[in-house]
């Protein structure tokens, strides 16, 4: 309690990256251990905590940001096609591409507040689908995805004599494969980076500043701010995240498709902070992290497994319990999401942080409860 | 001298003439009261004042500078800063914080990408900010979130948050609507503290209590004109000021 906040800053950051660090052990006995969801982890925490930028501290709710992380994805294709297979050019671009985007389409959506700015925004991204989807073939190859091809340029990579030879080659940096655990490790140090940045922005005073643009524009109006820029120069931030989230799936995966860029992408993006809890800095990655491990660990589940859980029950109850449950998990993985995404909206509206927040402090009185009256008056004041 | 100068204005809404060729003179280190009844363009005159409203034709000069065409954040980096009839404050942050931004905004301009450096590192800033908030009477409460506070005390913070930024010009909308009498003899007490360090103050009050504790000067609006105007002693005696408050009703 009595530290200072920018030790205590420094102490969430050092656990935090020996969690992001040691997480292919920490998560092997939940089933999730393996670089390949690992880094669907770290990379939607990225786009999870920029997005939280935008709407966690000005609370600006936009339907529209898979527009940008799939703009980062074609961004960070077309270097490895053009430039080189390294994945450094291809994620500093596709953040500045994304950016870039997130500006424009920033500077119009920002007129308008609330529910007509969200509705600016997912039409934005819809069009920004089908424009990869369809008229821009010829940038995003449509409906197939951008892909790599032996053919491609690569012009720094032949700068400097590195050869491919006839396979198709994959992202690596500077000889390490981007694939497997150095692909996981890569993405792990740039969350962390992002991470430690989006920390300093919260503690900052234009931090400070987003947090008043959520609470009371006419305020700040007269206050001698303008409104308008600060909410902009968040958009612009939570589109840079996010095209460096597109720009690291790329990196793993080489290939760009614009069903990243749908609207129910921008949803889940939205699902993840809230679920987290919007306006912390923790929530969006841990949100990030359990949608992800639904997504890939529940919709694994089938009869077989569920069959082998309930085995100890008699043989029709055993039944009867597969066929509910089996409607929660594999194909219906997304209703096991909504259910708990209700509970968790009605019960903690501040998300997971919230339920954290509540249950250390409970540990707290509980530990403390041996030393005397104090702690039995904390309840009181804090109800 | 005078440091607002209001010639000639002139607002309609649709068929009501809710400003009819009002003059002003605000002179520099005076509490300038303007009353009048209800309905008699008290607030639309502030709102001429800050860029939340124009009027139709007229100036409005500020420190030798037009205030009309220029958004509201510019009028307050000129140096004019307002305390709403209803407190503006910014009620999920924490009262420090809301007299930080305004002591930011002052020292930074109206944007600044400063997000690297910690807000908790501006020591001078924060110093003075909790310095405004014990002036004001609230030191204690300086972690505190502002939504939950009192109206009283809420009208306090909205004070800090003008002072910290050392205005030029203050201009306040029935700063003591709606507060228990104790509360508005506090409120009293900390306006004529205000007063002494020399900030100009335009006050809008219905509270006759309020404008003759505090007033240097009156100008008394009915029906979007100036009906009279001068020292406080003078309009008490006014004839048409008390027919204007119906009746005759002795102020």
């Amino acid at each position: 309690m009595s530290l200072a906040p920018e030790r205590r800053d420094l102490i969430v950051l050092v656990i935090f990256a020996a969690v992001v660090l040691a997480a292919p052990v920490l998560f092997k006995p939940i089933g999730a251990g393996y670089p390949d969801l690992l880094q669907k982890f770290a990379i939607y925490g990225i786009f999870a905590i920029g997005f939280n930028i935008l709407f966690g501290l000005t609370g600006y709710l936009s339907f529209g940001h898979a527009a940008f992380l799939g703009v980062g994805s074609y961004t960070a294709v077309w270097t490895f096609k053009l430039l080189s297979m390294n994945p450094v050019p291809a994620i500093i671009l596709a953040t500045l591409v994304g950016g870039a985007f997130a500006a424009v389409i920033g500077f119009i959506s920002l007129r308008r507040t609330g529910i007509y700015f969200s509705i600016l925004t997912l039409a934005f991204a819809q069009m920004s689908y089908n424009l990869a989807y369809s008229v821009l073939t010829p940038i995003t190859n449509g409906e197939t995805g951008l892909q790599l091809n032996q053919a491609d340029p690569r012009v720094l990579d032949i700068a400097f004599g590195r050869d491919y030879g006839a396979v198709l080659p994959s992202s690596d940096l500077f000889g390490l494969d981007m694939t497997g655990y150095p692909g996981f490790y890569f993405c792990a140090v740039v969350l962390i980076l992002c991470f430690f940045l989006a920390n300093r922005i919260f503690r900052s005073p234009f931090g400070m500043m987003l947090r008043a643009v959520k609470s009371n524009q006419n305020r700040m109006n007269y206050t001698g701010l303008n409104t308008r820029p600060y909410a902009l120069a968040a958009f612009v931030i939570s589109g840079m995240y996010a095209g460096l989230a597109g720009g690291l799936l790329a990196v793993t995966d080489p290939l760009a498709g614009a069903e990243r860029m749908q609207w129910t992408a921008s949803g889940e993006v939205v699902l993840m902070t809230i679920l987290g809890g919007a306006g912390t800095l923790l929530g969006p990655v841990l949100g990030a992290g359990l949608i992800k491990y639904f997504e890939n660990i529940f919709s694994a589940f089938n009869e077989g497994i569920l069959m082998a859980g309930f085995d100890f029950l008699p043989e029709t109850l055993q039944h009867a319990a597969v066929a509910v449950s089996s409607l929660f998990v594999g194909e219906g993985w997304h209703l096991t999401l909504g259910a708990l995404f209700m509970l968790i909206v009605i019960f903690l509206p501040g998300g997971l942080m919230e339920g954290i927040n509540r249950l250390v402090a409970w540990i707290g009185r509980r530990g403390g409860g041996g030393g005397g009256e104090a702690p039995a008056t904390a309840p009181q004041t804090a109800g | 001298m005078s440091i607002l100068s209001v010639k000639d204005i002139n607002k309609r809404f649709g068929g009501l003439q809710a400003l009819n060729a009002v003059n002003l003179e605000i002179e520099q280190g005076t509490v300038h009261a303007i009353i009048g009844p209800n309905g008699a363009g008290k607030s639309t005159l502030l709102n001429c004042f800050v860029g939340r409203l124009e009027p139709d034709t007229g100036t409005v000069t500020f420190d030798g500078k037009s205030l009309l065409g220029i958004q509201p954040h510019e009028i307050n980096q000129a140096g004019v800063a307002r305390v709403f009839q209803t407190p503006e404050i910014f009620g999920d942050l924490t009262l420090l914080d809301n007299v930080l931004i305004p002591a930011f905004a002052k020292r930074d301009g109206a944007f600044r990408l400063n997000g690297w450096r910690s807000a908790g590192r501006e020591r001078a800033l924060i110093d003075r900010a909790g310095e405004m908030l014990a002036d004001v009477g609230l030191g204690a409460k300086a972690g505190e979130i502002a939504g939950q506070l009192s109206r009283g005390d809420k009208r306090r913070l909205e004070l800090a948050m003008c002072l910290v930024q050392e205005p030029k010009l203050l201009l306040l909308d029935e700063p003591t609507a709606g507060m228990s009498r104790g509360d508005t003899n506090n409120t009293i007490d900390l306006m004529k503290r205000i007063s002494e360090r020399g900030v100009t103050m335009v006050v809008i009050e219905h509270d006759m209590h309020v404008v003759f504790s505090l007033a240097d000067k009156i100008s008394v609006l009915a029906q979007g004109a100036v009906i009279a105007e001068g020292l406080p002693e003078n309009i008490k005696g006014n004839e048409r000021v008390q027919e204007a408050y119906l009746g005759g009703a002795h102020l």
